[in-house]
């Protein structure tokens, strides 16, 4: 298909988004990510059953989280489709990143742009980390 | 006996009528008068509540002798909830002191529906062993730890409530004769709305032969309005309140409402004085004292009895 | 087991206001079964923690430390070389964890990041229940094993109360009756005829009212 998405998204697979867990996506953003989303199968298409559907949770849950830490729970998202979906999983990427350059960079970065230690650079580095099921 | 009169109308066999009123939340004694003036002459007893559904009033036993001062004979309502087995002792002995001559015991609502949700309860002993309590000060002149008590008893014609209405329904007819067991003499029973289910109550009540035991007051309650009745329904815990009454209440001209409310009430207290083992009524006119003339007289409870 | 809750994000963030540098202690016992204070938890709010005070420009340096038990001298006392390097100790055991560690620290601020709840037990995944107050007396032969002190709101011993309706508690509609549970239970081990025993006043000298308890075995003692 040849199809392209945005360079800024690192993709990090595990077996399933049942793998993912909420400490997962915090480390994601304390290492600087601006945001972070999990795509994982198509809802009661899960190969463990429920794994995405845990994820979908923990999702809700770090959402959370990011909210009462101040980086915001609106910069993690959940998606699901199927390995065969390619042009959805491109406008996925385009989407979120689209929604996160909206957002601007993780706030956390400002704050050490502050103390001297960031680097306007990293603005334009949006990363948006994603993990992967496989079906 | 004590010097009841609520004890007294029971014993000579009349159907008895007691009444409610509930203490101010300010210091104003006056109020309390104002309030029990509305019930002169129509009720046998007075009940006094204690701090109910745990909002902060005047105490029960200052309101009670209030009462008692214009005539009135209290009943002086107690819950578990404030108080440990020292302070309930000593009010005891202190409410007979002031010649207070009843005394219902409750185990208090929670409260968590009160205006102090954050305050901590006691609950040291229950309304069973209260009612045990006040038997053991009157009867065997014993404290709760054992010591006797000095000179004079306190002498005290103890009731209790039950609410036939809760669950499980099964065991509400033996919790009354337990309350009979532990030294309960007269019970005021919960508001009563399901006249079908408080006759199965007392169906059970008598198979046990506790109307034999105990003299059971009903509770009758009218309704001053449709949100009222809805109220109940919906967020007074143990309360029964069946469509049908506030189907009938919806059925009148808004401005007649109240009057069927009374209408209603009137019907109940007819229904339930021909209820074998009901031995009286307890009305709880909720801010609505003034009503109970009305509701005595309609029911044909008016003059009550003057007994010796 | 012993159930906690974390505390309010913003209440954390008071304690650790003044400081750059804390141990933040877990405990591999209740706290971690009850999903509060486990590496789990620690992990999780160390990097929330962090997160906050970076986009504050007030980056905080947080030692993640989970120990077998904070209840007993030997694991308590494992922290002892690495205490003195940091400015607080804030901890995620229950309450006695903390108290522990505080009473081995006496120079070290050690503030809760719980509330310690309950005992209780695991009703479900994620659900937690209360079960023992700890009262000292057990009458749990009595109520065949529904314990009326801990289950109902009132700790009546001759229930229910007349908020009983549906099998809930008057206090939250979420709670069972602890009465109801007793009758049912009564009734299916065909004993309901044991409900009209009055269960006589309890003595509370054995439960808190008497003042802090404490356990001695001289035979144990080294």
């Amino acid at each position: 298909m040849r199809l392209t998405y945005p360079t800024n998204v690192k993709v990090l697979k595990v077996p399933c988004t049942g793998r993912v867990d909420v400490i997962h996506i915090l480390k994601a953003f304390e290492n600087g990510a601006d945001g972070v989303y999990v795509a994982g199968c198509l809802e009661g298409e899960c190969h463990y059953l429920v794994g995405n559907l845990r994820a979908k949770k923990r999702v809700g849950y770090a959402k959370q989280l990011l909210e009462e830490c101040g980086i915001g729970g609106e910069r993690v998202a959940m998606y699901n489709l199927s390995s065969a979906q390619g042009q959805r999983f491109a406008a996925i990427a385009l989407e979120m990143t689209e929604k996160i350059r909206q957002l601007g960079p993780n706030p956390m970065k400002k704050g050490s742009r502050v103390m001297g230690h960031g680097s306007r650079e990293n603005e334009s580095q949006e990363q948006v980390a994603r993990t992967e099921a496989k079906s | 006996m004590s010097a009841s009169n609520l004890e007294k109308i029971l014993k000579s066999g009349n159907f008895a009528v007691t009444g409610e009123c509930g203490p101010p939340r300010g210091s104003d004694a006056e109020v309390v008068r104002k309030k029990g003036a509305h019930l002169k002459g129509c009720v046998d007893g007075v009940n006094v509540t204690d701090n109910q559904t745990s909002v902060v009033r005047m105490s029960s036993m200052s309101a009670s002798l209030i009462l008692k001062e214009i005539g009135f004979d209290p009943i002086m309502q107690m819950v578990c909830r404030d108080r440990n087995r020292i302070a309930i002792q000593s009010d005891i002995l202190g409410a007979s002191a002031l010649g207070i001559n009843n005394l219902l015991c409750l185990s208090g609502d929670h409260q968590k529906f009160g205006d102090h949700p954050t305050a901590k309860n006691v609950y040291d002993i229950d309304s069973m062993q209260l009612i045990q309590t006040v038997k053991r000060l009157r009867d065997d002149g014993k404290f709760l730890g054992g010591e006797e008590v000095k000179g004079t008893r306190p002498d005290l014609f103890i009731g209790c409530a039950e609410n036939p209405f809760a669950d499980p329904f099964e065991i509400r007819a033996m919790r009354l004769a337990k309350k009979a067991a532990a030294g309960a003499q007269f019970v005021q029973t919960q508001c009563i709305f399901n006249v079908p289910k408080f006759e199965k109550w007392m169906e059970m009540v008598r198979d046990l032969g506790v109307h034999e035991k105990i003299y059971i007051l009903a509770g009758i309650t009218p309704c001053k309005s449709i949100g009222m009745a809805r109220y109940m329904k919906a967020s007074v815990p143990g309360m029964d309140v069946p469509d049908e009454l506030i189907d009938r209440l919806k059925g009148v001209p808004k401005e007649k409402v109240a009057e069927e409310g009374i209408k209603i009430a009137i019907e109940m207290i007819q229904h339930v004085r021909q209820i074998k083992g009901v031995a009286g009524v307890h009305i709880m006119a909720i801010e609505w004292e003034e009503k109970v003339p009305e509701m005595v007289k309609a029911a044909g409870l008016y003059p009550r009895p003057q007994v010796n | 087991m012993i159930v906690a809750n974390r505390k309010p994000f913003e209440e954390l963030l008071e304690f650790i206001k003044p400081y750059s540098k804390i141990l933040l202690l877990g405990c591999n016992e209740c706290v971690t079964v009850c999903a509060t204070g486990g590496a789990k938890e620690v992990a999780i709010l160390a990097s929330e923690l962090k997160m906050h005070r970076e986009k504050e420009g007030r980056p905080i340096e947080i030692m993640e430390h989970v120990l077998e038990r904070n209840c007993d001298p030997e694991y308590v006392e494992s922290l002892k070389p690495m205490v003195g390097d940091y400015e607080m100790v804030m901890s995620m055991a229950c309450g006695c964890g903390i108290q522990f560690v505080a009473e081995h620290y006496r120079e070290k601020l050690v503030l809760p990041a719980v509330n310690t709840t309950f005992d209780g037990v695991t009703e479900e995944h994620g659900v937690w229940s209360e079960r023992c107050l700890g009262c000292g007396n057990c009458i749990l032969d009595k109520t065949l094993g529904i314990c009326p002190v801990t289950r109902c709101a009132k700790s009546l011993f001759n229930g229910p109360c007349g908020g009983s309706q549906g099998g809930k508690c008057e206090v939250d509609k979420d709670t069972p009756c602890g009465w109801q549970l007793i009758v049912d239970r009564l009734k299916e081990m065909n004993m309901l005829d044991k409900y009209m025993e009055i269960q006589p006043l309890k003595d509370w000298s054995t439960s808190r009212d008497g003042g802090p308890r404490r356990r001695v075995r001289e035979d144990l003692k080294i």
